[in-house]
């Protein structure tokens, strides 16, 4: 009887448990978004950010913070696509790959500011490049490329021996093979991965603060001249994202409705990441019947 | 020469796509190796440059509590005491994950033991999407929700490390609870069923089976949620209050080698002694950062045996 008790109590002990960390969760979740959905409209995504008055937007940030994106994948995906299907299908089996393993194991439990501050090193005052969209797309490549290289190295890993021996037999060449065959089978895989990865990115701040800088410039966004100052496409403006928007003014405190402009603005990184996380599934899902025979 | 030797001793299309391949992937891990040993020697040749250029005396650095870069003590050696900023970071790391462990593991075990197929899925989804949720997101709302309620109901200006291990309690919790489960997940589904079979029940089955033989893979969740807790910047410097002194409570404000970094970087001037000290701190968190690397190594090698 006594063992039966123990039983039911451990178990009801569980249950409380999974219940208080939902509860706590979907509480702060819920705090953000009640405060925060409220206060998005029109004018507060497309107008710019105001420093000492109220009432100011987040357009330039989130322009920014998608560009950086954009600029990061362009960057990091062609890497980790060479050094994930390296892994995956060249690396022989010696201390040279296990070195090359263990080091991007390394990267990718870095803390980010670590990484940031040798951005700011290397590129903004080393390479003289000063506070820019492009030192700060590379930081968050350094960021991006350890998880990007293991999701492609475990999807490509996915696709069946079968497949790379048929393509031997054919007599094509190793990385024909690997392009022509094993790429396709394994899209679907990496595709959900690099969007998931994306939503990482898109949130990340730390990195940021001292390689993009902490400023939005005014752009102007009729002038798409990648060469004009006032460009937006310009890569070397100093461009402050939407993450590091939110650090920023909670801990300058010089803008009257900071914390209302913080919550509208957490609230939209919260859904940008939902929507990359639903994205990635139906992306992925649809990709996978399409390039292959199920229903 | 005739075409037909020259065909035969010319490498072949196969073989030349062979060489592009190799010469393309094996430029692409270069490429990140060097990136990563460059972080090291850069991060490592500046942190040094406190001890060999400043002359900073290495163990004063590490047990110094005076945290004053541009200032200079009795004997005219810059204050550089990181003990505050090592003790908070220390702080704040063990205790999120004191507090997030048990809820971890109760989540972990839940989903995977107790609930439904449905419930699983429900709360793996939202698991997922609070791991990629940012930090500045957890920062803004220690700041808004924590604070003030540490605030109200304990004491103190709602700044400091209890505020700071609560942030990261919650931004810890979701890592640590997907890893568990998927370290419960790769229990052999046997194990349990031989332990239901000899009549215990399903708590018995839980703690001296399926807890016993998953140890390696939640210890390794744990150190993960250390690591990250470690080296989260923006969050707690949110809420910590930012005061590099020695931490006597809780509820007074303190600060972390994370947080003074984010503080201190903009504001120092390259190549100075308070420059210096900072990249030193940096230095300290990429070690630590290693140090996790190699106990998450460790117990994996354990746990296969």
């Amino acid at each position: 009887m006594k063992i039966k008790l123990q039983n039911k109590i451990a178990i009801n002990i569980i249950r409380i448990i999974a219940a208080l960390v939902v509860v706590i969760l979907l509480f702060l979740l819920g705090d953000i978004l009640i405060s925060g959905v409220p206060h998005i409209s029109w004018h507060f995504l497309t107008s710019a950010s105001q420093s000492f008055a109220s009432g100011g937007g987040i357009g330039v940030q989130l322009f920014n913070s998608i560009y950086l994106l954009l600029l990061t994948l362009i960057i990091s995906f062609p890497i980790s696509l060479g050094a994930g299907i390296f892994l995956s299908e060249y690396a022989p089996k010696n201390i040279f790959t296990s070195i090359v393993r263990m080091a991007i194991e390394v990267l990718s439990s870095l803390p980010s500011v670590v990484v940031g501050l040798f951005g700011f090193l290397l590129f903004v005052v080393q390479f003289q490049m000063g506070f820019s969209i492009l030192s700060g797309a590379i930081a968050l490549t350094f960021f991006n490329l350890p998880l990007l290289t293991r999701n492609i190295e475990e999807s490509l890993r996915a696709v069946p021996d079968l497949q790379r021996e048929a393509g031997m037999a054919l007599g094509l060449s190793k990385w024909r093979t690997v392009t022509r065959v094993i790429l396709p089978e394994a899209l679907p895989g990496i595709i959900t991965g690099v969007v998931l990865g994306a939503g990482r990115v898109f949130g990340e701040a730390a990195a940021l603060i001292y390689t993009a800088g902490q400023s939005a410039t005014n752009i102007d966004f009729g002038n798409w001249n990648p060469f004009n100052a006032a460009s937006p496409l310009n890569l070397m403006r100093p461009a402050e994202t939407l993450a590091v928007h939110i650090w920023k003014i909670n801990s300058e405190g010089v803008m009257p409705d900071a914390s209302a402009v913080s919550a509208g603005a957490s609230a939209v990184l919260i859904i940008v990441v939902l929507l990359f996380n639903i994205f990635a599934r139906i992306i992925g899902n649809s990709l996978y019947r399409k390039l292959t025979a199920t229903k | 020469m005739d075409p037909i030797k020259k065909k035969i001793q010319s490498s072949s299309r196969e073989t030349r796509q062979d060489l592009l391949g190799k010469v393309i992937t094996y430029t692409c891990i270069a490429l990140i190796v060097l990136v990563v040993l460059s972080i090291f020697v850069f991060v490592a040749s500046k942190g040094m440059a406190t001890f060999f250029v400043n002359k900073a005396n290495f163990w004063d650095f590490l047990t110094g509590k005076n945290w004053n870069p541009s200032m200079v003590d009795s004997k005219g050696k810059p204050m550089l005491g990181a003990l505050p900023m090592i003790a908070g970071s220390f702080g704040v790391t063990i205790l999120a994950v004191l507090f997030a462990t048990p809820f971890a593991i109760g989540t972990a075990l839940y989903m995977t033991e107790i609930a439904s197929h449905k419930g699983e899925r429900i709360l793996q989804s939202v698991i997922e999407l609070l791991v990629g949720i940012p930090s500045v997101v957890y920062g803004f709302i220690g700041l808004s929700v924590i604070v003030p309620f540490v605030r109200n109901n304990i004491g103190g200006s709602g700044y400091g490390i209890l505020s700071g291990s609560f942030v990261l309690f919650v931004m810890v919790l979701p890592t640590v609870t997907s890893m568990t489960v998927d370290s419960l997940r790769a229990v052999p589904r046997f194990y349990k069923e031989a332990s239901l079979a000899l009549g215990a029940t399903k708590w018995q089955t839980i703690y001296k089976v399926i807890l016993r033989s998953s140890t390696s893979g939640i210890l390794t969740a744990i150190i993960f949620g250390m690591a990250r807790a470690f080296g989260e910047a923006l969050a707690v410097q949110m809420v910590i209050g930012n005061a590099a002194v020695m931490p006597t409570s809780l509820l007074s404000s303190a600060s972390t080698l994370t947080s003074v970094l984010t503080m201190g970087i903009g504001n120092t001037v390259m190549g100075t002694v308070a420059n210096n000290a900072l990249w030193s701190l940096a230095l300290i968190l990429l070690l630590m950062s290693l140090f996790f690397n190699i106990v998450v190594r460790l117990i994996g090698r354990k746990g296969r045996m």
